[in-house]
């Protein structure tokens, strides 16, 4: 076994009233990572944060922590900690003694929590607040006093559970670029759980993407993007065309009337196949030397590029460039072997 | 009609109204001070009814015996409401519906209906020889009757703090470390603590007041209610008018002091939050 | 979770508190109404009511005819508050609450004095050369005493209710041409059904059990339901079997008022919390 791995799932069942949430689940996470769990509102990827947890009590399947099977132990035993969604602070209870809670629990003696406290609370950016109401904060300042809450507990795993879905835009950004900050200092394991596809690709070192209870893919945000396993991820990260195809041999693949050169090998002679083409990997060029030519239906301004709708045989495309064409104009469309991602055809 | 003409109206029409409540209440308290016992006739100030009063044996009485009696049944009504509405609302949903309808039977039938039917049961119990010679009715069948009303208005006031409470507040406790137990008493029983305490002082004050339901269960006892009931029957005695002024101002002077901390420590909420919005436009 | 199966446990104790001394008296009622003073199964209790019709008959217009005159009374009041600033309107509702926490008993013998033959009342007729009228001790007495006493039990859900309707919807309505009284008619009452509901029964319920308003204000000729039933448990015509028997009509006809009420807005009973 991998002595770099700090949790481990094997083959976790959870089922609500009959019905799987998580359907056979097994996943390894390595130590001082930031990990995160991607995928639409019901996929399972809380609910496997909250098996980490100790929440919730598979049905069958162990979890295992540095290699110890942790199945039996309450959440009060396990070295993790978590940040809820909606920040789960004490209202009873003022910000020092929010961060203190866990300590206190472990019976440490007062002149050390108080450094502790207060340097945590400085970590975080909240000096001088120790002595504030929960009530008296804002959402910011509430979610910055929950990540200190459980970081002062030294957990060897951190678990975030959608922490910044209740805050605004402009404070969500900063808030990504924060926690990342922190995930480093802190030097520990952080498991993030999110919907939101963009958020995950800019803060992760591995993407775990998951729907219907199982995992479709695990790999850093550039495999998870450039290369999707399935058309669920395709289309679940960013915007892509997905259309079918037929692979002829290795390196070559027709769609769109066309043969194309491709990177992909390893599939059968004439296997039908789907194709993932990321709308920004078109070139346009003149209608005379494209391998496919369409028909531009609709042209919307984005502000850093273009955004059309070109009608390929049939097919809606989705391009993206920075220069704009007319509504109504015949483009021709080159792409490389590169920017062709070849996958098996699987019904979505 | 125009805006001002219905301005005025409207004043009018509430002031007539608060003249309508308040105006006996006035009458009665103007008239504790009356020489005289005339009902109608304000001869000269006296307070000599207010010294009569403070030394009327039944009232003083009755009215410790109303204090022990609300304050026994109403620690006891909490208990025992505040346990009941956790228990209930970890049952299935239809248990729930069914408990918490019966629970409501008290709150929603006449006073006179809860009255008599615990008499009548206590009346059997008697039949069948509890409470020995001296009878059942008394400090029992007080205390029960009181105990039996009250604890549906804890129920009813701690069941949606309880629900409305985030559950990942406990879970929380548990993750940093709380046992289950120290969850319960660290973490939820402060979170439902002004809810349980409310639901105390409603329990206190309709155990004071109560007169239908203790009228039928009190057998020789006299609570405050039924000795101002008896007071009532004579005919004429000052004194009620002196308690009613004093229970008056007791009453008063509970609201007012209640709603000045209220609106203290509402302001000073508000004067924070806005602090923290600034604080973090400014970052 | 909270829920687990322990803390059900924690229920026991309510839960046969509530057996014993909620539900098992409602059925020592119905036992006593069905069975004579030897236990012997019978319905003359029952039948036997019927002699006291007129006693029904009363109790049931006096209470009515309060709640109708409490619903006209505090209607126009909760509008009224709830268009008033929030500051203001917080001190009206303690104005309306303060008497409610004064004994009733008090309250009422307030009353008992001021309408007596010789009474304040009377007096400043007087003043003016008319009277006296003979106040006391007539069903009109007892009906002042119901209003005076649950008054505020309408107000307060009425207001509840007015306090959900903004400004901007009675707005809406006077421009799309309603006047006053169709303002009225087709958006506050409508809009304030449930509160309306609320407060009917908590007159109504207190009105028709009452003793002590009769007794005290209606002399010995105005006797209601609630007077019958507590001569039967303590008074002089001590009968227990009679007395259930009444109460057992008692509680149908409360039973049958809830039911009529709450059929306006299933969620009332939240409100009255």
């Amino acid at each position: 076994m991998d002595e770099n791995i700090i949790v481990s799932l094997k083959d976790i069942v959870v089922d609500f009233d009959g019905q799987k949430v998580l359907d056979g689940l097994s996943l390894d996470i390595h130590d001082k990572e930031f990990v995160t769990f991607l995928g639409p509102s019901g996929c399972g990827k809380t609910t496997t944060l909250r098996v980490i947890a100790g929440f919730i009590t598979p049905k069958s399947g162990n979890v295992f922590f540095d290699g110890k099977d942790i199945a039996d132990l309450p959440p009060y035993k396990r070295p993790v900690n978590t940040v809820f969604q909606k920040y789960a602070l004490f209202p009873h209870l003022n910000v020092f003694e929010n961060v203190a809670f866990g300590l206190r629990l472990k019976k440490m003696p007062e002149e050390e929590i108080r450094p502790k406290v207060l340097e945590m609370l400085e970590i975080v950016g909240l000096k001088g607040f120790e002595r504030r109401s929960i009530h008296q904060l804002s959402g910011g300042q509430q979610q910055r006093v929950a990540i200190a809450r459980s970081l002062v507990n030294q957990p060897r795993v951190l678990l975030l559970d959608e922490p910044l879905g209740a805050l605004d835009l402009k404070l969500r950004k900063e808030m990504q670029l924060e926690l990342k900050r922190l995930q480093r200092e802190m030097n520990i394991t952080f498991v993030y759980v999110t919907h939101d596809q963009e958020e995950a690709l800019t803060m992760s070192d591995t993407v775990v993407v998951m729907s219907g209870g199982n995992i479709q893919q695990i790999g850093s945000p550039q495999d998870i993007y450039n290369e999707p396993r399935n058309a669920f991820v395709a289309r679940f990260i960013g915007d892509s065309n997905i259309v079918d195809g037929v692979m002829i041999k290795d390196f070559l693949v027709n769609f769109g009337g066309h043969d194309f050169t491709c990177v992909d090998r390893g599939f059968k002679s004439n296997e039908p196949v789907q194709v993932v083409i990321r709308p920004e990997d078109v070139q346009i060029v003149p209608p005379s030397i494209g391998m496919l030519t369409g028909l531009v239906r609709e042209v919307i301004f984005k502000g850093v590029h273009f955004e059309m709708h070109v009608d390929v045989e049939g097919y809606e495309w989705l391009i993206h460039s920075t220069q704009a064409s007319q509504p109504g104009e015949l483009i021709g469309m080159n792409i490389g072997p590169d920017e062709i991602h070849i996958m098996a055809r699987t019904e979505v | 009609m125009n805006k001002k003409q219905s301005v005025i109206l409207q004043r009018t029409y509430i002031i007539l109204i608060f003249c309508f409540m308040y105006l006996p209440i006035a009458v009665m308290i103007a008239f504790s001070f009356n020489e005289s016992k005339s009902r109608s006739n304000f001869t000269g100030f006296t307070l000599d009814w207010y010294k009569s009063l403070f030394h009327n044996e039944m009232i003083l009485s009755a009215l410790g015996l109303s204090l022990v009696l609300a304050l026994v049944s109403s620690v006891l009504a909490t208990v025992l409401g505040t346990l009941a509405t956790i228990g209930i609302n970890s049952m299935s949903r239809r248990t729930q519906l069914i408990v918490n309808n019966i629970s409501y039977v008290p709150v929603v039938n006449p006073e006179i209906i809860t009255g008599v039917s615990l008499m009548l049961l206590f009346v059997m119990a008697q039949n069948f020889g509890l409470g020995g010679d001296g009878g059942l009715f008394g400090w029992p069948t007080l205390i029960i009757a009181h105990i039996t009303f009250n604890v549906p208005y804890v129920i009813f006031n701690v069941g949606p703090k309880l629900r409305q409470l985030d559950p990942s507040l406990y879970n929380a406790a548990l993750d940093l470390g709380c046992t289950p137990r120290q969850a319960f008493f660290k973490v939820i029983l402060p979170q439902l603590s002004p809810a349980i305490l409310s639901a105390f002082l409603i329990c206190l004050t309709y155990s004071i007041d109560d007169f239908m339901i203790s009228y039928f269960n009190s057998g020789t006892m006299q609570t405050l209610p039924i000795a101002i009931y008896s007071m009532t029957r004579k005919k004429v005695s000052p004194e009620i008018n002196a308690l009613s002024a004093v229970m008056f101002c007791v009453i008063l002077a509970i609201i007012l002091i209640s709603n000045a901390a209220d609106s203290r420590a509402y302001r000073k909420n508000q004067t924070a939050i806005r602090k923290a919005m600034q604080e973090e436009g400014e970052r | 979770m909270l829920k687990s199966k322990t803390s059900r446990w924690l229920a026991g104790p309510y839960l046969v508190w509530m057996a014993a001394f909620i539900v098992v008296p409602l059925f020592i009622v119905i036992w006593y109404a069905m069975t004579n003073s030897d236990g012997q199964f019978t319905l003359d209790n029952l039948t036997q009511i019927g002699r006291y019709s007129s006693v029904f008959a009363r109790s049931l217009i006096l209470a009515a005819v309060s709640t109708v005159i409490c619903l006209v009374l505090a209607f126009p009041v909760g509008y009224f508050l709830s268009r008033l600033r929030a500051n203001k309107q917080h001190i009206m509702l303690m104005l309306v609450m303060l008497p409610m926490w004064m004994n009733f008993l008090l309250r009422t013998y307030a009353w008992m004095t001021l309408l007596e033959k010789n009474g304040l009342i009377n007096k400043f007729f007087g003043l003016f050369g008319i009277g006296p009228f003979n106040m006391i001790n007539t069903s009109g007495a007892v009906v002042l005493g119901m209003v005076y006493n649950y008054l505020p039990f309408m107000i307060l859900p009425i207001y509840t209710a007015m306090t959900k309707i903004d400004d901007s919807i009675i707005e809406a309505a006077q421009d799309l041409g309603c006047n006053v009284w169709q303002i009225l008619w087709r958006v506050l009452v409508p809009l304030t059904g449930p509160g309306i509901a609320t407060g009917i029964t908590q007159v109504f319920v207190p009105s028709v059990s009452t003793f002590i308003i009769s007794r005290m204000l209606g002399g010995g000729s105005n006797l209601l339901i609630g007077d019958l039933i507590e001569l039967q448990f303590l008074g002089n015509s001590y009968n227990l079997n009679l007395g259930s028997a009444m109460s057992l009509v008692l509680m149908v006809i409360v039973l049958l008022c809830m039911s009529f009420t709450s059929s306006f807005d299933e969620s009332e009973m939240e409100g009255v919390m």
